[in-house]
């Protein structure tokens, strides 16, 4: 009984503490919480707030009766959704652009910045990295504006095809052409800017290495091979990661602005279908449902790339 | 850093000069290719097949046609609001909260970062999202299109990183004075973190200026379209109709200057960002750094 009381005491006491704590912090600091205010603010309503919007996946929600009022329909439009036609197509299309993004588009920007890394007239080097950079600063509209433009039946592209002595064909309308568009796209305008990490990573490297290598007789393949490759390793590592952590991502915007119905077999991914279904069809709680199921798979996928991503960095970056 | 001068490095760096050229024909060829194209004349350029290694004729018609678009005037200036007011916002917000993220001596840090970063791994969604922004009454207003994404986290992070390597000394002389936080970040901290603030205000502009898909999804009302969804209706779905004019019951045969009116209409969209990104250039190679670094 007198322990109990004591413990208890002891309770009141830290709490006491606790929160005498709290109100000197909150005082002293009270105009970084005062700047703090408007910023949670605006977590909470942007971003919270539409987690907990997340919950019409299982209701049957309308409008007039608002989030809360909506009837409860437990998993319906998760059952609904997993048993329909388009789950695996979808699941495939999604993983397959992600992997096929990572497959070529991945080491495009190591090779590149290795390349580059060789060539000693700083003048050239320069124009070459504000040439290779520029398209990344394109608006995606521009560039599926100018894909559309050169992949019609008498576009560019055909025009050289059909001087080769080839048949002009409507790329964008024939499925098995979608992956390569949107992928090969992906890489011309995103393969200068990435090169960017990986260079400043080669700029890292210890010069003292190079010396040493040289005086040894090693000759610049090797010196690739042995010092500057190992060197920006770490950072390919954890980029690759980090990259796999995002497979359930699919920038959704290119895909909207380059697909049609004729290309939904191998164009459309989960966040294409979301919106289709959610904003155009406003069928809201089942196209919520399956935005839930992705950013579920996404959360795991991501906590897990992340995690071991920091593992790696702590053991062998610094 | 001299490198020996065998034969077959001779060899390689001719080779690697050659693909660093090919590399920047590939990078800069499309869009050479639409500058050319739109300034060439209409007529000539329809019948043409094939590359083009200059403009065809020479014609100004199609920047006639495309300022003479009451549209693509207003999307021109309803893109500028977004783009100023939009990055001013942002650029307060973002500080804001880098800022609070950097003064470790505050008690709720560890619990607003964690409420911050999580939003990275989890999103209610689009849907959520949109309803949420449709009972703020926010639809189809300009601020749906700024409010929503005040705040960038991965930007808000790499700015915190440039603030954290503020000297504390600094902020702990000026407190002794009495400065507030307010003034400690906008007198002291800002302006001793400029390259990030560049890096900042280079971000966000280019993402306003070529954001369409909250407009897209936000608005109906035509005079708030920003520049790029009055683009996507020329580009994608190929409507130039509504700048030829008096051709009605003319379909199916695409006039010549339609196709020059598509490409003045990209020169014209992305011209002003591509004359000013190799200013910034050398800042944002810094920001990725500073954001590469602590990732």
């Amino acid at each position: 009984m007198r322990n109990t009381k004591l413990g208890i005491s002891y309770l009141t006491v830290e709490i006491a503490e606790w929160g005498k704590k709290v109100m000197k912090d909150f005082i002293r600091n009270r105009y970084a919480y005062l700047m703090a205010l408007p910023v949670v603010a605006y977590f909470i309503v942007f971003h919270y707030i539409p987690m907990y919007g997340a919950i019409i996946a299982f209701k049957d929600y309308s409008p007039l009766k608002g989030i809360w009022g909506s009837e409860w329909v437990g998993f319906k439009h998760f059952e609904d959704f997993f048993g329909s036609i388009y789950f695996w197509r979808l699941i495939r299309n999604t993983l397959l652009i992600s992997l096929y993004s990572i497959i070529f588009g991945f080491p495009v920007p190591i090779i590149f910045a290795l390349l580059l890394n060789e060539i000693r007239n700083s003048l050239f080097k320069r124009v070459v990295q504000t040439a290779t950079y520029m398209p990344h600063f394109l608006s995606l509209v521009v560039v599926a504006g100018m894909i559309v433009n050169f992949t019609s039946v008498d576009g560019l592209i055909n025009d050289i095809i059909a001087a080769l002595g080839g048949e002009r064909i409507p790329f964008l309308m024939k499925p098995e052409y979608f992956r390569l568009i949107y992928v090969a796209s992906g890489i011309w305008q995103e393969f200068g800017f990435q090169s960017i990490i990986y260079l400043a990573a080669i700029t890292n490297i210890d010069p003292q290495l190079y010396e040493a290598a040289r005086i040894d007789g090693a000759n610049r393949w090797q010196q690739l091979k042995h010092i500057t490759l190992p060197g920006i390793l770490p950072t390919i590592v954890i980029l690759f990661i980090l990259r796999i952590g995002n497979i359930m991502n699919v920038g959704y915007e290119k895909i909207i602005l380059l697909y049609n119905p004729a290309t939904y077999e191998t164009a459309d991914v989960i966040s294409t279908f979301v919106f289709r279904r959610g904003l155009i069809e406003f069928d809201y709680s089942f196209a919520t449902a399956v935005g839930l199921f992705n950013s579920v798979v996404n959360f795991v996928v991501l906590i897990i790339a992340n995690e071991i991503a920091k593992r790696l960095q702590e053991t062998s970056l610094w | 850093m001299r490198h020996e001068k065998s034969i077959g490095g001779y060899i390689f760096d001719i080779f690697n000069h050659i693909l660093m050229v090919i590399l920047v024909i590939i990078t800069l060829y499309p869009m050479l290719y639409v500058a050319f194209a739109s300034i060439s004349n209409p007529v000539e350029i329809a019948g043409y097949r094939g590359i083009l290694i200059k403009p065809l004729g020479f014609s100004l018609e199609a920047y006639k046609a495309v300022f003479r678009n009451p549209s693509i005037t207003t999307g021109y200036l309803n893109t500028l609001f977004y783009v100023s007011v939009g990055t001013t916002i942002n650029l307060l917000m973002t500080s804001m909260g880098a800022y609070i993220l950097s003064r470790r001596e505050l008690y709720w840090r560890k619990l607003v970062t964690f409420l911050i970063v999580f939003t990275m791994f989890f999103s209610g969604g689009l849907i959520p999202t949109y309803l949420l922004v449709k009972s703020l009454g926010m639809l189809n207003t300009r601020w749906s299109i700024i409010i929503p994404n005040a705040i960038n986290v991965w930007n808000l992070l790499v700015m915190k990183t440039s603030f954290d390597n503020v000297p504390t000394s600094l902020i702990e002389s000026a407190k002794i004075d009495g400065a507030n936080d307010f003034k400690i970040l906008f007198r002291i901290v800002l302006p001793v973190s400029l390259p990030v603030v560049a890096v900042m205000i280079l971000f966000y502009a280019v993402g306003h200026w070529n954001a369409w898909f909250a407009a897209m999804i936000y608005l109906r009302d035509r005079n708030l379209y920003p520049l790029q969804l009055i683009l996507r209706e020329i580009l994608i779905a190929n409507d130039t109709n509504m700048m030829i004019g008096s051709n009605i019951g003319n379909v199916g045969e695409r006039e010549p200057i339609s196709v020059t009116i598509q490409y003045a209409t990209i020169m014209v969209a992305t011209l002003p960002i591509l004359f000013i990104y190799p200013f910034l250039q050398k800042y944002f190679v810094k920001g990725i750094m500073i954001g590469a670094i602590k990732e």
